[in-house]
């Protein structure tokens, strides 16, 4: 963003926050638009995409914060005092007026100023309506522009969802805004229409010049169209960029995992430019801090397949999908699951090897809350996870269960489930691991490899021998780098989820 | 068959059931005695005598003038209260809308009660005003009640895309969600019309004294039972009935063609 070239804003929104009842929509919103520029806020439903934009057009009003056009606040102006117009979802057309009316509608509102000569010679302007040829010759424009002509006298009801879209596309540029706000404008059409119109729609803003500013929760839309993609989750940005940075260098997993297939897995700062992932070192390109717990994303593309014995990683096929141009091929590495997209087909069972080469492995800083494992349950009820084995409330798994005398869990139901070998995903916070002296006394055992004093509080990270897992806690206590220790967790502090229903 | 023999009989049984009294108060219309029940041969003499009758004439006035004037401003005070209900903020909206209903299901005796209560209370007791004001609040809940359900039914975008392409807050409400909303403000209308035509409790208690409905004139002339002091009054009541079946027939033929223009454009 700060090396991008600062063109004239446009728009620009300062701090925005919207916030309807008690639900946050918007949270401190910030960025800029570009003259002429064609930017897409993209994000799934309730993300605040649709908020921002109707905030621009003038239907809500920020909570807090700033709107500007061209420099000037217009945070309170009411929408018909905005040189904006937008294009909506459902095309909002005027059912009682016909094709004609409904683009006209605009015109027919609209003051222009008209300079006259009176008898002196003195000149000046007053503000008049246009005149009925000049609206019937700009309407006329409009419906050629989105290949409507000859529609003028037809009714609403009569048009087809596309040319529905078309004609409330026409009603907004006619009146030459400044701005195009459309709200996911393609959302209520098929497939084969949608594609079309994408191309059109570039096609006009190429034409017109105005600036777009589109609002989808479609990734494939916003890659193809956008010159900038703002992505949001939750009411807040959290990446700007254009569709290749986004797409190639995503800011975190959320973004990695939304725009595009990709594989993202829990990965450590092992030494410069080197990522463990998968229980291997893998080069790569990003520098991060020694020890840094980090999300690394893997394009399914990116994974070339090769025989067992050559592969940096080897998995088993557990699923091969043909989705027309390549197949999409499911394999486990150990209990990561991979996926990878290639022209090549494997069977079901095969072992496969996977290369990796440095520059497709993007590294993402983590913005590290707890600890994450994968693990599984033991006969006796316990949970294996990172190297270690700990006791654990299994009844948590199904609320309202227990335990019978053989150690079956008995759910709310009165089903009889037997919970042996069930993977689960298993989270720790960072101020529930404990560790101590003792080796003997907790689940896992490891190494200090890090310590971070952080105020008020050291950051530890245990690394464990066998797979090389990681622990890290936060506590008080003073420990050195690599003193052997053992790490402790409360069986009520390890939250568990199964990663799929048991029969 | 005999299905269909049985469910003919019945429909037609109801309906007798139902349009009996009105059918005998017609054919009673065209003979000139003065009681029910007795015929005295054929003849138009009662519309006549209906026609002749300045005074029937004026209460017929007063009855449409009276109406007319009630449903009207009912309207725009009814179809003003659902834009405002429809546009609040949903904690207002609710209880709003269930106050606004409250007098279709309060008995109307203790509506006129009230009425005729406050008026007394500010001296306008049995004045136009009073008549007016008690017609109004007979009528204007139904006005909201047949206005709201279009206010629903409409793209909630299209009053924003009128605002977007430049049109006040007010040229939008009356370019685009007035005609979008129009067919229930007309039924409301309608409605209205017809609640205060034929209301007696809301005009008795309110009306002033000198000035008479067909409602309450007929119930003062018929007080005494079938022995009507006006007979004329039965040509009266044949051809309101007659009327309103017009009327009724005419807007649902109405109703119906557009319908069927929109399934033979499908």
């Amino acid at each position: 963003m700060n090396e991008r070239k600062m063109d004239e804003k446009i728009i620009q929104l300062v701090n925005v926050s919207k916030v309807f009842d008690e639900t946050t929509a918007v949270e401190n919103v910030s960025f800029y638009v570009r003259k002429g520029e064609f930017i897409t806020f993209l994000g799934p439903s309730g993300c605040g995409k649709t908020t921002t934009l109707r905030m621009i057009a003038g239907f809500d009003i920020p909570t807090s914060g700033k709107i500007l056009l061209n420099g000037k606040d217009i945070t309170d102006l009411p929408p018909n005092k905005r040189p904006v117009n937008t294009v909506f979802q459902r095309y909002a057309l005027f059912p009682h007026y016909n094709i004609y009316d409904n683009i006209a509608f605009g015109l027919k509102l609209k003051k222009v100023p008209v300079t006259y000569r009176n008898d002196k010679g003195e000149t000046y302007t007053k503000w008049q309506k246009l005149t009925r040829r000049e609206i019937d010759e700009k309407v006329k424009n409009a419906l050629a522009v989105v290949d409507l002509e000859g529609f003028e006298k037809r009714s609403v009801s009569t048009l087809s969802g596309g040319q529905q879209q078309r004609v409330a596309i026409a009603r907004a540029i006619v009146n030459e805004p400044e701005i195009l706000l459309l709200d996911e404008p393609l959302g209520a059409l098929d497939l084969k229409m949608r594609k079309e119109m994408q191309i059109e729609l570039k096609e006009m803003h190429r034409k017109l010049g105005i600036t777009f500013i589109y609002v989808t929760h479609d990734q494939e839309e916003a890659l193809t169209m956008s010159d900038t993609i703002v992505v949001m989750k939750d009411g807040c940005i959290q990446q700007i960029g254009t569709p290749t940075d986004i797409y190639n260098e995503p800011a975190n997993a959320f973004v990695a995992d939304f725009i595009g297939d990709s594989n993202i897995l829990n990965g450590t700062m092992v030494d410069a430019l080197t990522v463990r992932f998968c229980n291997r070192n893998f080069r790569c390109v990003d520098d991060f801090e020694r020890n840094e717990k980090v999300d690394v994303v893997v394009r399914p593309e990116d994974i070339e397949m090769v025989p067992p014995e050559q592969g940096m990683l080897v998995g088993r096929v557990v699923s091969v999908v043909f989705k027309g141009v390549h197949y999409e091929i499911t394999a486990m590495v150990g209990r990561s699951e991979m996926i990878i997209q290639s022209t090549q087909s494997r069977e079901i069972g095969e072992l496969i090897g996977m290369n990796i080469a440095p520059d497709a492995i993007h590294i993402m800083k983590k913005e590290l809350t707890c600890n994450r494992y994968d693990g599984y349950i033991t006969k006796k009820n316990t949970v294996v996870f990172g190297d270690g084995e700990f006791d654990c409330d299994v009844t948590t798994l199904y609320p309202g269960s227990h335990l019978d005398e053989d150690g079956y869990l008995i759910t709310a139901q009165g089903e009889k489930i037997d919970l042996t070998d069930a993977d689960v995903a298993v989270e720790v916070g960072l101020t529930d691991i404990e560790i101590s002296d003792n080796a003997e006394e907790g689940g896992a055992r490891g190494h200090i490899v890090s310590l971070i004093y952080k105020g008020d509080h050291y950051q530890y990270i245990v690394r464990t021998e066998e797979n090389e897992e990681d622990y890290v806690l936060d506590t008080e206590d003073l420990w050195n780098e690599n003193d052997y220790v053992s790490v402790k967790i409360k069986p009520e502090n390890i939250h568990m989820k199964l990663k799929q229903e048991i029969k | 068959m005999v299905k269909k023999i049985l469910s003919i009989t019945i429909c037609v049984a109801v309906l007798l059931f139902i349009y009996a009294p009105i059918l005998l108060l017609v054919v009673y219309s065209f003979t000139d005695s003065n009681v029910i029940g007795k015929w005295d041969g054929f003849s138009f003499d009662l519309y006549v005598q209906l026609f002749r009758d300045a005074e029937i004439m004026q209460i017929l006035f007063n009855t449409i003038w009276l109406a007319l004037a009630a449903a009207l401003l009912s309207t725009v005070l009814g179809t003003a209260g659902a834009i405002g209900i429809f546009y609040s903020k949903r904690k207002f909206a609710k209880p709003l809308q269930a106050v606004s209903q409250i007098p279709v299901i309060n008995a109307e005796i203790v509506t006129a009660i009230s009425l005729a209560l406050l008026f007394s209370a500010v001296f306008l007791y049995r004045t136009y005003l009073s008549l007016i004001v008690g017609h109004m609040v007979l009528c204007t809940p139904f006005v909201v009640l047949s206005v709201m359900p279009k206010l629903k039914q409409m793209d909630p975008n299209i009053y924003e895309a009128a605002l977007d392409l430049g049109a006040s807050p007010s040229a939008a409400l009356f370019k685009v969600v007035i005609p979008q909303i129009f067919s229930g403000i007309v039924s409301g209308f309608m409605l209205s019309i017809t609640l205060s035509l034929d209301d007696y409790i809301v005009t008795a208690f309110t009306k002033p004294p000198m000035f008479d409905t067909i409602s309450t004139y007929v119930y003062n002339a018929v007080k005494n039972g079938t022995n009507s002091s006006t007979p004329a009054l039965r040509a009266l009541s044949a051809l309101i009935f007659i009327v309103m079946i017009a009327v009724l027939l005419a807007i649902n033929l109405r109703a119906r063609r557009p319908a069927a223009k929109k399934e033979a454009a499908q």
